[in-house]
């Protein structure tokens, strides 16, 4: 659909003051769209062409009823592909589209310069149809209800991989078939030879076939005992894509998942960060550029309720957005580095000005380097959790009513770089496929405080099993307590491993 | 509308949420009458969190990070950390769904109203546009489609600016056409027992299956009429809420009802217009031999013939003794036109409906 004349105009001054704002982004195509087409593309995370699968008909509904009962509207939606599609809602007004398209062009200026956007595929769109494709094909073939079932298996297991194998070459590849020469050196010495007196007797006493014979034996038992994979992986869902026991196409819809996984991964690293740009590029191109007087109270309102932040959450637009200001300020007047950070004098160190003005520069190149986690940890001061009271809240053990319970930022700030680790996720990693020589898949929840949800994972275990076919274990703790969760196709079993944990910040 | 490609996504997930309503049917049915909504059309099902599992944390033990005002130790003011509906899921089916599925897990047939000449009705359907009618009622479109046509006929859009201003003669308004349908009546007489013996707990029983039969009876006709009858020693004729609620003491005469509902049914539903479905529920008690001999008399003479079903549900309680249901069942024991049915407690619900519904008259 083309764009209307008035939403021409504005796109054309939003587009040149992002420019001269020094914004570098792909080309971006605005698509104005009513509630429903929004609520349903939503529902696709941002690709109308997906897979088919229930859970998009299910986040759909979710949205419309958010939607109808006003709890809720989406502004736009913008995908990181190039060009860059953004999907406006057509009942915004000229102000809010205004507002919206200044924030879409900060939004695809950061996927395409941060670097954990880079290994990004920014022909996605095609990619997801072909998906889509693919799956309906197996559709055809297998019968709906087999592939959805498989599916399901899949996506329960989306998030067991390795986000920041994207980043770092993984030494597993080289060392392979190392081991596998290793074996067979070390079999070689190992071999007994029975003593004898005259050479000539060698042959007969210690034939070459039989020697040769017991040293592949014992290249296969040590093998055997070798772990597989030789080093623990986090990518599990592309090690079942490699190695399980499963037909061509239950191996396609594993490569899907897996490969989609991946392409959202950077969006939930980059999720503070990322909106927080946004927010900061929307705020400097409305207030600089583009906002005509009458507009002024109107987008007052809407910037300050994206903004608001509600009792025990954090709102990563607000928080993003905020920080990225506090840096500008703090690198426009110089305040950082050693001589500010250990001058004793809180006074001194508010109040600091070198009249460097290096802000603009500093916010350019931390929306380059960084995502959320090393974006918190690098830039959010004791100054700034007080500031902007942050807290940390949790249960009251008397009264069960959720209370804050401290605002020291030397905790809140673990606390909440805990909170972003592996986007939230836990960290698990498989440690042996061949667990007991059996075949048996052992994988490890590195706990670090944060208890498992039982039930979840228990269906988890047997969503593995499906697609493994052996037994399937979880190593992890519950209050502290390592134990071993286990399923073996009929039957769920609980072991405690007699070990006690410490969590992080207990 | 054309079909989307999200609309097989959400018929998948509406399969979904179908099949976790039937598996936890007896749940639903035991525990009580479902919210609903919209006039009553739609009704709100709880049902356990559908979601992917996957490999997460919990609650997090009820910890995060938060932003605001507040004294440490003070409460923040909400539950924390989770999007509304991110738990319970409230399912909205309707009426005509709900008893599909019951239908479904009880193998219920569909009931063949009884050879009577059917009625005819005048429904009124809003299909139809006028050039005049309320504000309330203006079709937007079909206006503002009448005026752009105007604007460009006498020269007036300009599609640099493209205002479109309406007058009188381009508005126009939704309205109703008549059409006769043909319509297929049900009435549901209701009789409860509501002397002494029969307690609180007796008397949700009653409502849960009060509130099955309903959807499912409504769900077979167009139109159905519900009339609700208590009686202790004597009998009178009560409206919905005071029919669950009431309480009374005292003696138990069934006959009484038994004539009640024989006049009501004569001077509003003749059996010829109308299916007729009676439901009693007693605790079994009844007040003489000889009464019941009365009791037997009316539904033989008069009650059985004018419905489709008799049935007679016996909630078990504390006092009553369960003659009643005896009685009848030696009395009509193969008659199709009247089934019994023993409810020992909450989860005898479903049975019994599928006892009162199984045949399908």
């Amino acid at each position: 659909m083309t764009l209307p004349p008035e939403l021409v105009r504005i796109r054309d001054a939003a587009r040149e003051a992002a420019l001269d704002f020094g914004l570098d982004f792909p080309e971006v195509v605005f698509e104005p769209v009513d509630s429903d087409e929004l609520n349903m593309i939503a529902a696709y995370g941002g690709f109308p062409v997906r897979y088919p699968h229930w859970r998009f008909g299910m986040e759909y509904r979710r949205l419309q009823k958010t939607y109808e009962y006003g709890l809720g509207k989406i502004y736009e939606l913008v995908i990181n592909t190039d060009p860059c599609y953004a999907y406006l809602m057509k009942t915004n007004t000229l102000m809010e589209q205004k507002l919206v398209m200044a924030h879409v062009y900060g939004h695809a200026d950061f996927f395409r310069n941060n670097a954990w956007f880079a290994p990004t595929d920014r022909k996605m769109v095609d990619v997801m149809a072909n998906h889509g494709t693919r799956v309906r094909r197996h559709v055809d073939r297998q019968g709906a209800d087999a592939v959805e079932v498989f599916l399901d298996h899949c996506l329960s297991l989306e998030n067991l991989i390795d986000p920041m194998g994207l980043y770092i070459r993984r030494h597993r590849a080289e060392e392979e078939p190392k081991q596998e020469l290793d074996a067979d050196r070390l079999a070689a010495g190992q071999v007994q030879r029975f003593p004898v007196s005259h050479r000539y007797m060698e042959p007969y006493i210690n034939p070459r076939e039989a020697l040769e014979k017991e040293r592949v034996e014992i290249a296969e038992g040590l093998r055997e005992r070798e772990s597989f994979p030789a080093q623990p992986t986090r990518d599990i869902l592309g090690f079942l894509l490699h190695h399980a026991p499963i037909a061509d196409w239950q191996a396609d819809c594993i490569d899907i998942v897996h490969e989609e996984a991946y392409y959202f991964a950077p969006q939930a690293m980059t999720k503070i960060i990322n909106e927080g740009w946004a927010c900061f590029c929307h705020s400097r191109l409305m207030t600089t550029r583009l906002l005509e007087q009458k507009e002024i109270v109107d987008y007052a309102d809407k910037h300050a309720s994206t903004l608001a932040t509600q009792p025990g959450r954090i709102n990563p637009y607000r928080l993003g957005f905020d920080l990225l200001h506090d840096i500008e300020d703090r690198w426009n007047r110089g305040a950082h580095g050693k001589e500010w950070t250990e001058c004793g004098d809180a006074e001194r160190m508010r109040t600091w000005d070198d009249g460097s003005m290096d802000g603009l520069r500093k916010v350019f190149e931390v929306r380059r380097v960084h995502n959320d986690q090393t974006f918190l940890d690098a830039f959010l001061t004791p100054e700034f959790i007080h500031a902007n009271k942050l807290y940390i809240f949790g249960r009251d053990p008397r009264t069960g009513e959720t209370v804050i319970l401290d605002r020291d930022p030397a905790t809140v700030k673990p606390k909440l770089l805990q909170q972003l680790t592996n986007m939230g996720q836990p960290i698990i990693e498989l440690v042996d496929a061949n667990h007991r020589n059996r075949g048996e898949l052992y994988l490890v929840h590195r706990w670090e405080g944060t208890d498992l949800r039982e039930d979840f994972a228990r269906q988890t275990l047997r969503a593995l099993h499906a697609i493994w076919t052996r037994p399937t274990h979880i190593e992890t703790a519950v209050e502290g307590k390592a134990i071993l969760w286990s399923f073996d196709g009929s039957e769920e079993t609980s072991k405690d491993l007699g070990k006690t944990l410490v969590g992080i910040g207990a | 509308m054309p079909m989307r490609r999200v609309d097989t996504d959400v018929s998948r997930f509406r399969r979904i949420v179908r099949g976790q309503i039937r598996k936890n049917l007896r749940k639903y049915v035991s525990q009580g009458e479902l919210k609903t909504l919209q006039g009553g059309r739609v009704v709100a099902v709880p049902l356990p969190e559908i979601n992917l599992p996957k490999f997460t944390f919990g609650d997090r033990g009820g910890s995060g990070v938060g932003q605001g005002e507040g004294e440490e130790g003070e409460g923040v003011g909400s539950e924390p950390g989770e999007d509304p509906g991110d738990h319970e899921l409230e399912a909205e089916v309707t009426l005509d769904e709900l008893a599909a599925i019951l239908g479904e897990e009880l193998e219920l047939p569909h009931i063949e109203p009884r050879g009577r000449q059917n009625v005819v009705t005048d429904v009124r359907r809003y299909r139809d546009i006028r050039r005049v009618g309320p504000h309330s009622l203006r079709h937007f479109k079909r206006t503002f489609r009448n005026a752009l046509k105007r604007q460009i006929a006498t020269g007036t859009y300009d599609p640099a600016a493209p205002r479109i201003i309406p007058q009188r003669d381009d508005e126009r308004f939704r309205s109703f056409d008549v059409s006769p349908v043909p319509e297929s009546s049900a009435a549901i007489l209701y009789m409860m027992d509501v002397s002494g013996s029969m307690g609180t707990e007796q008397k949700e029983v009653v409502r849960n299956a009060a509130f099955w039969l309903d959807t499912w009876i409504k769900s077979q006709y167009r139109n159905v009429a519900t009339r609700y009858v208590v009686h202790d020693a004597a009998a009178r004729e009560v409206d919905r809420h005071n029919f669950f609620h009431l309480k009374e003491s005292g003696g138990t005469k069934i006959s009484s009802a038994y004539r009640l509902v024989d006049q009501i049914i004569d001077a509003d539903y003749p059996p010829d217009q109308w299916n007729v479905y009676c439901f009693q529920f007693s605790d079994g008690d009844n007040w003489s031999g000889g009464d019941t001999t009365e009791c037997l008399r009316l539904l033989d003479e008069s009650l059985l013939p004018k419905s489709n079903q008799f049935a007679y549900g016996q909630v078990k309680s504390a006092y009553g003794s369960g003659q009643f249901k005896h009685d009848l069942d030696q009395r009509f024991g193969d008659d199709e036109r009247l089934v019994t049915c023993d409810i020992p407690d909450r989860d005898g619900i479903l049975d019994c409906l599928r006892e009162f519904l199984r045949r399908g008259r």
